[in-house]
């Protein structure tokens, strides 16, 4: 397991590499110039020379190999540069939303797993009945309607009803919980509906595939109560796919939330993301690029892991 | 006697105070909306309106227009000003006891400091202004309180340009540690202080105590929530989140705001200083040739445009190269004559027909570069590819976001745009200058070279005459006009939202004017 674990970590490396080299060269064939957004973007009548006193003290008047030599030097020592925008440090501009951006994940997860388990489960048991119908009609709703929509009518719904809104800027859970609840538990929702129906119905695919394998016929021949051959033997087998879209969805979450964030107006990574696409803002987008990639490669990881605590046939070597 | 004195001063205070003016209020926290967050802290070095709304309370100016009497100017640092009989000396009086928000005194040197780096940035420093103030010749300081600024020219626009709000004066001592010490720490002498600046959420200040306008500012603090999002920000606005956004709202949500709050909105709306621009690239064929450039501009139906893009979006007024409705704005029967401003559409169109023949394109295809922001660049683009159609024109309507827009258009990678004039300012010198030869003018995207605009131009920036002036800007707008390198399309229509409590704050013609939050107060 350990050297499984070490192996895994190994391949990281060329990986992010792999991520560094692709976003780098791919950023430089856009079209588009950060000065030209910063100094004329709004109309300013700026002269040449002064374009190009910005270039040079971003560093963009130099050879690409050389500026791609300068990240990845400090690349290797987690210095991710500067943002050509603010001249503030990528990590410190990531760093700033990333609480707020892992709080919804979490809470979205949080809220998915809470609904998806239960619908899951009770779909695929009462496969045909009205109770898996109406159960499918939840989640077949919850994948069509985007969950930017779903926060806006949420909004909407909050302001006409009750004449109130949550906050607008972000308080620390540790500074004051509620503020802090009351902001983000309305986005929490908005995707978390959406992550659920996806849980869900993969855990129903994933039950009614389980409960036709042979060892769930041996434990019900056996005299097992229904109630633990579901629990005992079919969930947990049931789960492993699961865990994987509920994997991926966490890691998409950190930075794919662009329009939810812009609907609650949540300073969150995704929100950051665009900004920096829309600016031309080479470093920025990299180092998101390099955190959403890291979270991508870790959550892998835990999930493979995972796999092997659930499923005791499976082992790493 | 007593009672003689108070009749006479309660009558006078009648007198001067306006009927239903109300007292100020001292005190509260005033939440507002920011629309785009500042990518600088450096006044000097940036021209977007996100830079004013965030850096305009924490800084002063040496003089400030006057919105009351827009487009005169009157002091903020500033007590008084001479400008000498030939127009070439501008001597400035400040006022005492100016402080910086750090305690120390700003006097004549800080003045000096601050106009030398904008007119000579230092080495590595970005300043936006060094064309604006190229016809200074020497900043001379006498005494603390006095600041001569010596002219190589006449420049008609000049004490205008000392009342930009982006002219923010910073310490010299400071400037002298670290020229780019603005672009790092924010330390004006302001109404407000600055406390925080939470990246993509907010900035907040609050009231400077030694602020040197006696009794001001009224607010206890502020707070610029950044709301990208026009339907965020709405919501937030009817919430009662955030009490005003100073920039615009369109015409739907004010109609939105307006039925859903009734008497606590404050509409208010005026002509504003932003144009949306057609510009024609006269390096590509046939856009070279001035008939095909007047076909194009004669099948613009401006006139009816206005009354439909009006509903639609922040484009409303008629106008030429001057904002319409300003001191040296063009006669609208005059304007009329000029080849897409008249009325009769249908002759317009007959005759934009006839040139494109002359001129031997008569089945002619473009593309149109726009920008993918909705309001209010993608009604314009629709409009114009509307008008096009109507003469037998074929137009594919590509729009871009910022960056690859803004890289098309420097690199002259475009067949026809549509461009922007963003001022703050009715002042021709300003706006004029978008017309100047593309060698002259790196924001002139026509790339025209043009010899005779640079002329007029620069006669009518020295003509100390008003009238001769006047007629200078008409000759001027006239051949810019003809040629047709690139026109005004229409004319924006500012539309500000503000709750009804919040007072003191005065709409102008400028998103950039008037953002120093000194004079507001909240009446709750």
């Amino acid at each position: 397991m350990l050297r499984y674990l070490v192996r895994r970590l190994a391949q990281v490396i060329p990986t992010l590499l792999g991520v560094a080299v692709v976003t780098f060269f791919m950023l430089r064939i856009v079209p588009g110039d950060i000065v030209e957004v910063k100094l004329r973007g709004d109309g300013g009548n700026v002269s040449q020379a002064q374009i190009e006193v910005e270039r040079k003290r971003l560093g963009l008047d130099q050879p690409l190999p050389v500026q791609f030599a300068s990240w990845m030097a400090g690349l290797v020592t987690l210095d991710l540069g500067k943002s050509m925008w603010t001249g503030n440090g990528v990590a410190e501009e990531i760093g700033l939303r990333l609480e707020l951006s892992l709080q919804v994940a979490v809470m979205a997860t949080m809220i998915a797993i809470l609904i998806a388990v239960p619908l899951g489960t009770l779909s695929a048991l009462f496969m045909g009945t009205w109770i898996d119908y109406a159960i499918r009609m939840v989640t077949i709703a919850g994948l069509a309607v985007p969950s930017f929509w779903l926060g806006m009518l949420v909004i909407l719904g909050l302001l006409y009803l009750f004449n109130w809104l949550p906050p607008i800027t972000f308080t620390s859970f540790y500074k004051d919980p509620i503020a802090n609840l009351s902001q983000l538990i309305w986005p929490a929702l908005a995707v978390g509906y959406r992550y659920a129906a996806v849980v869900a119905r993969m855990i129903r695919s994933s039950i009614i595939e389980v409960l036709k394998e042979d060892y769930i016929r041996t434990a019900r021949a056996k005299g097992l109560q229904e109630r633990l051959v579901v629990m005992r033997h079919a969930m947990r087998n049931a789960l492993l796919p699961a865990i994987t879209v509920i994997g991926l969805e966490f890691a998409f979450l950190i930075g794919g939330l662009v329009v939810t964030e812009q609907v609650f107006n949540l300073n969150g990574i995704g929100r950051l993301f665009v900004q920096a696409i829309g600016r031309n803002d080479f470093t920025l987008i990299q180092g998101i690029v390099m955190t959403i990639a890291v979270t991508f490669i870790f959550t892998n990881l835990v999930v493979d892991l995972l796999y092997a605590a659930l499923d005791p046939r499976i082992r790493y070597r | 006697m007593k009672f003689a004195r108070f009749l006479a001063v309660a009558v006078g205070l009648a007198l001067v105070a306006p009927a239903g003016a109300q007292t100020p209020k001292r005190g509260g926290l005033f939440n507002f909306a920011i629309t785009a967050e500042t990518p600088t802290y450096d006044c000097h070095g940036t021209d977007t309106f996100a830079a004013i709304h965030f850096l305009a309370p924490f800084y002063s100016t040496l003089l400030q227009f006057d919105l009351d009497n827009f487009p005169a100017v009157k002091g903020d640092l500033a007590e008084s000003w001479q400008v000498s009989a030939d127009q070439l000396t501008y001597s400035f009086k400040l006022r005492p006891d100016i402080a910086f928000h750090d305690g120390s005194k700003l006097n004549s040197a800080d003045v000096k400091a601050t106009y030398e780096r904008m007119r000579q940035p230092p080495q590595g420093v970005v300043s936006a202004r060094q064309a604006t103030f190229a016809d200074i010749d020497a900043i001379e300081t006498p005494d603390a309180q006095t600041v001569i600024f010596e002219l190589k020219a006449v420049n008609a626009a000049m004490l205008e340009h000392f009342a930009s709000p982006w002219n923010c004066i910073y310490s010299a001592a400071k400037l002298a540690e670290d020229p780019s010490f603005p672009s790092k720490t924010i330390l004006g002498s302001g109404p407000f202080r600055f406390t925080e600046h939470v990246r993509g959420s907010h900035v907040s200040g609050v009231r400077f105590e030694r602020y040197f306008r006696a009794g001001l500012p009224y607010l206890d603090g502020f707070k610029g929530v950044f709301m990208l999002q026009p339907a965020a920000m709405l919501n937030a606005l009817q919430g009662g989140q955030v009490l005003a956004e100073f920039r615009t709202v369109s015409p739907a949500e004010r109609d939105r705001l307006r039925q859903t709050m009734n008497d606590r909105i404050r509409l208010e709306e005026r002509s504003w200083t932003l144009n949306l621009m057609v510009v024609f690239n006269t390096e590509k064929k046939p856009f070279d040739d001035v008939r095909v450039r007047q076909a194009l501009n004669l099948a613009i139906d401006r006139w009816g445009g206005s009354q439909g893009l009006s509903r639609a979006s922040v484009l409303r007024d008629v106008g030429g190269a001057v904002r319409p409705g300003s001191p040296f704005a063009i006669d609208p029967m005059e304007l009329e004559k000029f080849p897409g401003f008249g009325r009769d559409i249908r002759a317009a169109r007959a005759e934009a027909q006839r040139l494109l023949r002359e001129a031997g394109v008569g089945n002619l295809s473009f593309k149109l570069l726009n920008r993918t922001i909705a309001q209010p660049y993608t009604p314009a683009g629709i409009f114009l590819v509307d008008a096009w159609r109507q003469i037998g024109v074929t137009v594919e309507h590509q729009q871009q976001e910022t960056s690859p827009y803004l890289a098309a258009m420097g690199s002259g990678n475009f067949d026809i745009a549509v461009d922007f004039s963003n001022l703050f300012m009715d002042e021709p010198s300003l706006g004029l200058a978008k017309y100047l030869s593309f060698d002259l003018a790196p924001d002139n995207r026509s790339r025209a070279i043009d010899r005779e605009l640079d002329g007029l131009f620069a006669r009518q920036q020295r003509e100390r005459d008003v009238p001769a002036r006047m007629a200078l800007i008409r000759q001027f707008e006239a051949r810019a006009l003809t040629q047709a390198y690139q026109v005004p399309l229409l004319w924006w229509h500012r539309i500000v939202a503000t709750h009804s409590v919040v007072k003191g704050w005065r709409m102008s013609p400028s998103h950039n004017l008037g953002q120093d939050l000194a004079e507001i107060w909240l009446d709750q």
